[in-house]
Formats: structure tokens, sequence, C-alpha cells
């Protein structure tokens, strides 16, 4: 049976520089619980290395957590990438951490922190996240497809690291799956602005807990997966962005 | 000035667009925000940047711009240099950075 289902496929934790260290698994569960998220995707800059202690927190909890990560292409356009498991988000992983020259400066950008589901510090990641990979966009995109994963522009309604921004205006025959608004614009806004092919998801970007479930997007799904929100944004099977 | 004189002075890679050399420059744009390049840059523009995706193309060809230097040594994708050929836009490269070839340029036609 088809429901709807909440979704913010859009969240950072403490291992993203720019974050508050309060992003911690419980606290991020605990704030998405609040909002009465379903689905929540843990997207760090080039990194994927929280999602598996989000997951892991959240056992015997009411919530599905997606391993996922926003890449930072060459051309400097952010990109959420979705995975059904955790291997499939680390295979992108590896990619990304091959072609994402510097090192982090934690007085300049923030800690980078790993953490397990106890909260407990593992170490520091000394990449410099918060840089740009050397991966075209388009390459980033068929990697993301090529490990079975859902990609998503992020934040087309910013200037700042949007395909937008940097590339003016979407390229044709982009294995591109949705566009992603912030909260700051609505979907009625963002469909007449952009009138475009791609459906539109609307997610949070949160970097501190109180931003958790800020934009959301509802799906009618039979179950929390990324297999089930492909279809949603295809419009297969009966399943659907409501918005 | 044209194209092919500041070519010249500037010591620039013709990787495409041989046949729109004459065109005459007006100014410069440095941005690689190809967003703020549709809003802000004008006729004539010589564009200075280090995107080397294939949007430039098209917007280059949008607001009429004299040609491209991409800057840092870097090179147009493939597909960037197909479509600049279809087009008839001139890409040029350099080794410089963007600061180096946009005081140069802005001496030499200012």
């Amino acid at each position: 049976m088809l429901r709807q289902f909440k979704a913010d496929l859009h969240v950072h934790t403490c291992l993203s520089p720019c974050t508050d260290l309060d992003m911690s698994p419980k606290r991020i569960l605990a704030a998405a619980v609040k909002k009465k998220i379903d689905i929540l995707g843990i997207c760090d800059h080039n990194s994927s290395e929280n999602s598996l202690a989000i997951m892991n927190a959240a056992k015997g909890m009411d919530i599905r957590v997606i391993p996922g990560m926003e890449v930072t292409s060459q051309e400097e356009v952010h990109v959420i990438a979705l995975f059904g498991d955790v291997a499939n988000a680390l295979k992108l992983q590896e990619h990304v951490y091959s072609r994402l020259p510097g090192e982090n400066d934690e007085e300049a950008f923030g800690m980078q922190v790993i953490v397990n589901e106890k909260e407990e510090v593992l170490g520091f990641n000394e990449k410099l996240l918060v840089g740009a990979t050397t991966i075209p966009l388009d390459d980033i995109l068929r990697l993301i497809h090529g490990f079975d994963g859902v990609s998503i522009a992020s934040h087309i309604d910013r200037e700042a690291f949007s395909i937008l921004g940097q590339l003016g205006f979407i390229p044709e025959n982009l294995e591109l799956d949705a566009l992603e608004i912030s909260p700051r614009i609505s979907f009625a806004e963002a469909e007449k602005k952009y009138s475009t092919q791609y459906p539109i998801t609307c997610s949070s970007d949160a970097h501190y807990p109180d931003d958790i479930g800020k934009g959301f997007t509802c799906f009618l799904l039979k179950e929390g997966t990324v297999a089930e929100i492909r279809k949603a944004l295809r419009d297969e099977d009966g399943r659907k962005v409501i918005h | 000035m044209t194209v092919k004189e500041i070519v010249e002075t500037l010591n620039l890679k013709i990787v495409s667009g041989q046949e729109s050399l004459d065109m005459e420059v007006t100014s410069g744009y440095t941005s690689d925000l190809l967003s703020d390049v549709i809003a802000n840059s004008k006729e004539g523009n010589l564009w200075i940047t280090r995107q080397t995706h294939q949007n430039i193309v098209a917007v280059a060809k949008l607001k009429d711009l004299a040609g491209i230097i991409i800057v840092n040594s870097r090179e147009p994708d493939e597909d960037t240099l197909r479509k600049a050929e279809e087009e008839k836009v001139s890409i040029l490269c350099s080794e410089e950075m963007a600061f180096e070839v946009s005081g140069r340029l802005y001496a030499l036609i200012r």
C-alpha cells in the first residue's frame, strides 16, 4: 500500500567543516523526529563517512536514513547523491577522494569529525572536504548512476555552488534525476521560475539541528527507500512527488 | 582592437573559432560564474575564465562575446571544443592566471 512519506534528503553532519558540532547522530535524529521526518538523507560535503553512524543510531526508530553525499564537481556545482546502501556510497567516496586535492585547515574551515552511533569520536577527516573535486559534472552524475544512486542538483535557487549559478543554465543530456530547491522558495514559485523537465524536491541543507526539516518533500511511496524515491521522481507505479 | 591582435600580444593559443578572430573587442569580463556572465557581460567583451564546461560556448554566443580566454593552462573539454567549432566561437588558452590576463588586457584596451 502506498502512503505519504515526509523526506528531508539533504542534511549535513559534524563531518562537514561548516556545520555546528551539535550535528551528532542523536541530535540529528532527535531533531528529525521532532519535525516528523520519515526519510532522512545524510549528505556531507564530498564524504559519506558519517552515514553509517546515523543509520545505526536510527535502528529501532521509525525513521529511514539514506546514505549519501553532496559532491562538488570541477565546475563547483553541488550535487546530492543518495544510495540504497552504504557500500555504494563508499564506492563513490573512493572516486571522490582520489580526485579531491588539498588538506583541511581546521582554523579556517572547521573540524571534520568522524563519529560512531554512540557519538564517540573516531577521528578527524583530513581531506579538504569543502573543496572541489577535479571530476566534471557529467562524470559525477554517471558515477552516481553507475552505483545505482539517485542524483539531485543542490539548491538551484541559490547562486553559490548551484548548477544555475555556476553554469548559467542546465545543460542537455545530464543524468540528473531531480532539482533541489531550498526552503527559501516555494514549489509553486520554483515551477514557474525554472519551468523544467526535471522533478523538483525541497530539502533543508541543514547545518544546524534546528534547520532540519525546514525544507522537505512529501512523497507517495510504498516504503522509504532510494528505489522507491527513484520511482516517484519518474512518476512510476503510482509513486509520486506530492510536495 | 581585434581578437587577433590581442592573441598576438598576450601570446594566447587559439584552440577554436579561427574564423571569428577579426571581431572587435569592446572590453573584458572576468568571472567563473556563468550566471553572472549572462547577467553582466556586454557584447564584444572578451571573457576571461577558468571554466571549461560546454556551457561557456552557449553563453558566449548568447551574449555576442568576442571570445573566451581560458586561463591557468587549462584546456576546454572535448564537447566544449566541438560546440565552439560549430558555433564559431573563439576559445583562446593562456598559461597565466586570470589576474595577469585581465591586467594585461586592461592595459591594452583602456
